[in-house]
């Protein structure tokens, strides 16, 4: 079984130097796609089918293929590696970042070429102070060996790179609110059209892009579309790196080809649940996902697969609920995060998520009325896609309203007895 | 306690120097707020004013940014900033259990700096260690899997 991303990473801690990286063939997709076109870079990513790892998956062909190439374009334009990684529950970027930063460099340059882009910024969270170490040495020996700056790798392409560490916020992960945080703003969403790739950052065409989407970008040009598509399962091309977290017994990160099942993640590398635990559901892809359940365990986890199950592949790392937790106090965990992290720029978030948040905290206090489900289910309507700037809200409601289907009677239960059944007297 | 926390030279000249790099000075609103709490720990409203006229923006300009992110403080803070996570996957590996620990050994609440400025205690929405749950960050160093056994080692190592 291929593993691209995470072949080389190695466990003790330490980053792959750029000598290392080159011993590895590291650098040398750039070299070739220095001699394609631009546009044929973009093609070439186009037809390996690669879409966003960060959670939404786009077409990151598709992406780059809407910034304006030519001489009668705005400039500068930029690219920008999204490495926020902030949705609950998910850890798989900073194992890249930190173990190879090189490969992410790579996949950041080609894809500025492929743009022809001026400038490039890793955009990182706060916490992931060892990557920023990592990723801050692998721009200096990029830029001593030639590979940023004037005339990379003896081509005439221009790029200079920088890192921006954040200081917070969920919503830093949200394409448009990252690029207004990076302009030094507060990081509310814009409006969309237009879109980034026409009017980004500083008004400019730029690409934002999720760290382990751009990993996977030199191995697609350097060993082909036809290759990244044959490393999965299913149609949709590559590996994915997976992650489980909760009451499994071996919760951590691999990387998989896309589209193997939900029931191989859990029992084969997550080991199953723990002695004493049994599943009762899970978050496919981070906190903003809808529930999938015991009956979902064959479901193949690729973007239609999960989509077809009524979830999202999101970033592929699972949140294991088990029957000694609560999941309406789950829930109520999941929404006061993001009643917290609403920036307050549209309406139905900053009111709806406060508001959902408290009707929740009633229901496990033992305060809830049977009216308060219709409230709930009221909320997952009036924050559903298209009635906010950015998705914050609409995911905000993936795991309330799969909770409210599949945990019903858990929710019901908690206002008959007017007590959380789970909590200890 | 530093309650005031003017700009120095110094710091002043670290903050030109990055927005050289952008093309307007207001881009360097967040950068400049950093360098700021590098220095002091905290950004005061002197050091609003004083940032607000480096990068000629209004100082409630540069209060809007500032209160927006989480880890910029406008309030002083203690020696150490306690950082616990409290989302999803470390809630349901014990955090409420964790949490209580923390405040009644330093007996402050989420917010709070204890009496002799040792620590601040904050919650933070994930560290991204999901898989080594729960999890907190003391300044820079990230401490995974923790029980109350292990907070009252770690502890020991922040004066």
């Amino acid at each position: 079984m291929e593993k691209p991303l995470t072949q080389h990473i190695k466990n003790d801690n330490t980053w792959l130097s750029l000598k290392d990286y080159e011993k590895t063939g590291g650098y040398q997709a750039l070299r070739k796609a220095l001699k394609l076109n631009p546009e044929d870079v973009t093609k070439e990513v186009k037809e390996s089918g690669l879409k966003g790892r960060g959670g939404a998956g786009f077409s990151t062909g598709m992406k780059w293929g809407f910034v304006p190439l030519g001489e009668d374009v705005p400039t500068p334009k930029y690219f920008v590696v999204n490495g926020d990684e902030m949705e609950p529950g998910s850890f798989k970027d900073r194992l890249l970042l930190e173990g190879n930063p090189h490969q992410l460099l790579e996949g950041m340059i080609i894809g500025a070429y492929a743009i022809q882009a001026q400038f490039a910024y890793v955009f990182l969270r706060w916490a992931y102070h060892q990557a920023a170490r990592a990723i801050t040495r692998a721009i200096e020996e990029a830029y001593e060996a030639g590979y940023l700056g004037k005339n990379i790798a003896g081509s005439d392409f221009q790029l200079d790179a920088s890192l921006h560490v954040s200081v917070g916020r969920y919503m830093c992960g949200e394409e448009t609110g990252l690029l207004n945080a990076l302009e030094g703003k507060r990081a509310n969403p814009r409006s969309k059209p237009p879109f980034p790739g026409v009017s980004g950052l500083f008004g400019k065409p730029t690409v934002v892009n999720n760290v382990e989407t751009l990993c996977n970008v030199p191995h697609i040009i350097a060993n082909g579309a036809g290759w990244f598509k044959s490393l999965s399962k299913t149609d949709e091309g590559g590996t994915k790196i997976y992650g489980a977290s909760g009451r499994v017994k071996k919760p951590g990160l691999w990387e998989l080809p896309l589209g193997v099942s939900l029931r191989e993640i859990l029992q084969e590398h997550a080991g199953g649940m723990q002695d004493d635990f049994q599943f009762k559901g899970v978050l496919p892809g981070g906190g903003s996902t809808d529930f999938l359940t015991g009956d979902h365990m064959d479901v193949t986890m690729d973007y239609a697969g999960v989509g077809k199950a009524g979830s999202r592949l999101g970033t592929g790392t699972l949140i294991v609920l088990d029957d000694k937790t609560c999941p309406v106090g789950m829930v109520l965990n999941l929404e006061r995060f993001f009643a917290q992290e609403s920036c307050g720029w549209c309406t139905p978030c900053r009111e709806g998520l406060p508001w959902t948040a408290k009707t929740l905290e009633a229901i496990e206090n033992g305060k809830g009325e049977m009216k308060d489900l219709d409230i709930l289910n009221f909320q997952t309507r009036y924050m559903s896609p298209g009635n906010t700037y950015c998705a914050l809200a609409p995911g905000a409601m993936e795991p309330l309203q799969s909770a409210l289907k599949y945990f019903k009677e858990d929710f019901e239960k908690h206002i008959h007895e007017h007590k959380c059944p789970w909590k200890k007297e | 306690m530093t309650t005031q926390n003017n700009i120095s030279e110094e710091i002043k000249k670290e903050i030109e120097e990055i927005y050289q790099h952008f093309p307007q000075k207001s881009a360097a609103c967040i950068e400049g707020l950093k360098v700021i709490q590098k220095h002091h720990r905290w950004v005061s409203d002197e050091a609003v004013k004083e940032l607000a006229q480096i990068l000629e923006m209004s100082p409630d300009a540069i209060d809007s940014v500032a209160t927006f992110y989480s880890l910029i403080f406008r309030k002083p803070v203690g020696r150490h900033v306690i950082l616990v996570c409290d989302s999803v996957s470390c809630w349901m590996m014990d955090y409420e259990k964790i949490a209580g620990y923390l405040k009644n050994k330093l007996s402050i609440d989420f917010g709070e700096t204890t009496k002799d400025d040792r620590f601040t205690l904050l919650t933070i929405p994930c560290l991204g260690t999901c898989d080594r749950a729960p999890a907190m960050m003391v300044d820079e160093d990230l401490h995974r899997d923790l029980t109350t056994d292990k907070i009252d080692e770690i502890l020991k190592n922040y004066e």
